[in-house]
């Protein structure tokens, strides 16, 4: 029995992906993903609908679990069915696209409820971490109150701070500013920026474009569930080289100026 | 006619009202009319009655029914819910909950309840000394969980799968997941149908006579038809019948009150 504590601070890098495929029945949504973010890293992964992207995601703390392939999360291969996916989850928090925060509880207590009860701290202990996480986050003044009773963009923020309250080596970002009016998108994407600046690990799935641009260190384009192209955030998003993600930044930056014969070059592709 | 048509839509909707006001109380009237009424009071309502039932009707029959209630509504609750998350899980505890379910909404309650009774203490010779009551109760509770398994299943299916996946993703355990996160919102979900649940049961304690009741253990049913048969007299129902109103017009409402407190929406 292997009974493995993430070894944090081992030389690994945190998130070490291979041949990673993902079907859901016939249908073959992650086909090959070879990915490896480093310590301290900010990687943010873009591309069309259906790409895979989430779904890279959601595998990479086995909310789905991988058809094919190794994923080594903190040290600990999440593929084996003998590792303590609860204990390795722990240290790695995650941000969904729809907040996912607790309705019944408030901020505070979505904020302590697994500090309680996954790591066993003392009531007081918790509560004083959520309060310093929730005041990062700047709702210092929004403590008790219900997630019902908060905007989009401070549920988020609730959720970041959940998460932060496991002190985490990794988060997981999935698509966190999609379901957020236009202007309380920049709320939440400066709190992730300054996550980033602080040295946090993070794997980001996200439309924000000049958020992959100016925060991520290196940005991966996914089409057709592989990694089409990436490299350094700047030159992928500013002057990617393959066809396919200029078209797709393209059309993403300027959505209004559709080119008909792009179009048809990509499903030639 | 013609000139009820040209009538102004307003006049025309309120003197379709009145008509239909008037009608009611017509019919009212024609179906009072003819009715004995000294004799429906002597024979219904008679105050005489209801005095002597007093105070045991309250201390013995409404305590024995409310007792009965509630050790059926929290057995048949904690039980059901053992029950919906054998069936929700995969494997062989699924496919018995799903038989055990079926069987006993399947069977009518007195019949269970019966059996149940006169098993037990055969069953168990180490229990023959039980009183039947116990073993009636224990019915109640073996079909109440019936009900409320499915009731529950449903409450925790209709939690939204995030719910689970940020429970989890916090590190959270299956189990933790369930108590924690799922389960409080499902029951919150599911009130109201626990509610009729629990309204249904109140009624239902009445079965239990079958198992055989001593004096001290008769609930509101059994107290008042042994009545109706002491004074040849009807009114000991419609005593029993308000008993049992006065219990569950609050509890309604107080489960209403509840569902909104609840309310995550608030």
């Amino acid at each position: 029995m292997s009974y493995l504590v993430p070894s944090v601070e081992s030389a690994q890098p945190p998130v070490v992906i291979r041949g990673l495929h993902k079907s859901f029945g016939d249908n073959e949504v992650l086909r090959g993903i070879d990915l490896t973010v480093r310590s301290g890293e900010v990687v943010c992964i873009i591309g069309p609908s259906g790409s895979g992207k989430s779904t890279l995601l959601r595998c990479v703390n086995t909310l789905e679990s991988p058809t094919r392939g190794s994923i080594q999360l903190l040290g600990a291969e999440v593929t084996d069915p003998d590792v303590e996916i609860n204990q390795v989850r722990t240290h790695v928090g995650m941000v969904f696209q729809s907040f996912n925060l607790f309705p019944n509880m408030t901020a505070i207590g979505n904020c302590t409820i697994a500090q309680r009860q996954v790591l066993k701290r003392s009531k007081a202990e918790a509560i004083e971490i959520a309060k310093k996480n929730l005041t990062m986050v700047g709702l210092s003044d929004r403590m008790d109150y219900y997630p019902a009773q908060l905007s989009g963009g401070q549920q988020q923020r609730v959720a970041i701070a959940r998460a932060l309250s496991m002190d985490p080596k990794v988060m997981l970002f999935d698509e966190p500013t999609a379901a957020l009016d236009p202007e309380l998108v920049g709320d939440v994407l400066a709190v992730m920026r300054d996550l980033a600046k602080a040295g946090m690990t993070m794997l980001v799935v996200t439309h924000e474009m000049l958020f992959a641009r100016d925060v991520s260190d290196r940005t991966i384009f996914m089409d057709g569930g592989v990694i089409v192209e990436e490299g350094p955030s700047a030159t992928l998003v500013t002057a990617p080289s393959h066809k396919r993600t200029q078209i797709f930044l393209k059309r993403v930056l300027n959505p209004t100026a559709i080119d008909d014969s792009e179009l048809g070059e990509t499903e030639a592709d | 006619m013609a000139a009820f048509i040209h009538l102004r839509p307003t006049t025309r909707r309120r003197l379709g009202r009145w008509a239909t006001y008037v009608l009611a109380v017509v019919v009212v009237v024609v179906v009072a009319l003819p009715v004995n009424w000294p004799e429906i009071g002597r024979l219904f309502f008679n105050p005489e009655i209801a005095a002597k039932m007093w105070p045991t009707v309250v201390t013995v029959a409404l305590k024995n029914t409310l007792i009965y209630t509630f050790a059926g509504f929290v057995g048949g609750t904690i039980f059901g819910t053992v029950l919906a998350l054998m069936k929700i899980g995969r494997g062989p505890f699924g496919a018995f909950a799903t038989a055990y379910i079926e069987f006993f909404r399947g069977i009518p309650m007195l019949l269970t309840i019966f059996a149940i009774a006169f098993m037990i203490p055969i069953a168990f010779p180490g229990a023959s000394q039980l009183s039947g009551v116990v073993g009636g109760v224990i019915g109640l509770i073996m079909v109440t969980a019936a009900y409320t398994a499915e009731i529950i299943r449903s409450g925790i299916q209709a939690v939204p799968p995030g719910q689970a996946e940020a429970a989890r993703s916090l590190g959270m355990s299956s189990l933790q997941t369930m108590f924690w996160v799922v389960l409080p919102q499902g029951f919150r979900i599911v009130i109201p149908p626990l509610t009729n649940e629990f309204v249904m049961l109140l009624k239902d304690t009445s079965l239990i006579f079958i198992a055989g009741l001593m004096v001290t253990e008769k609930e509101l049913t059994t107290f008042a038809r042994d009545d109706v048969s002491k004074y040849f007299n009807a009114t000991p129902l419609m005593v029993a019948a308000a008993a049992y109103l006065v219990v569950t017009l609050p509890l309604t409402w107080m489960a209403g009150k509840l569902e909104k407190k609840l309310d995550p929406k608030r």
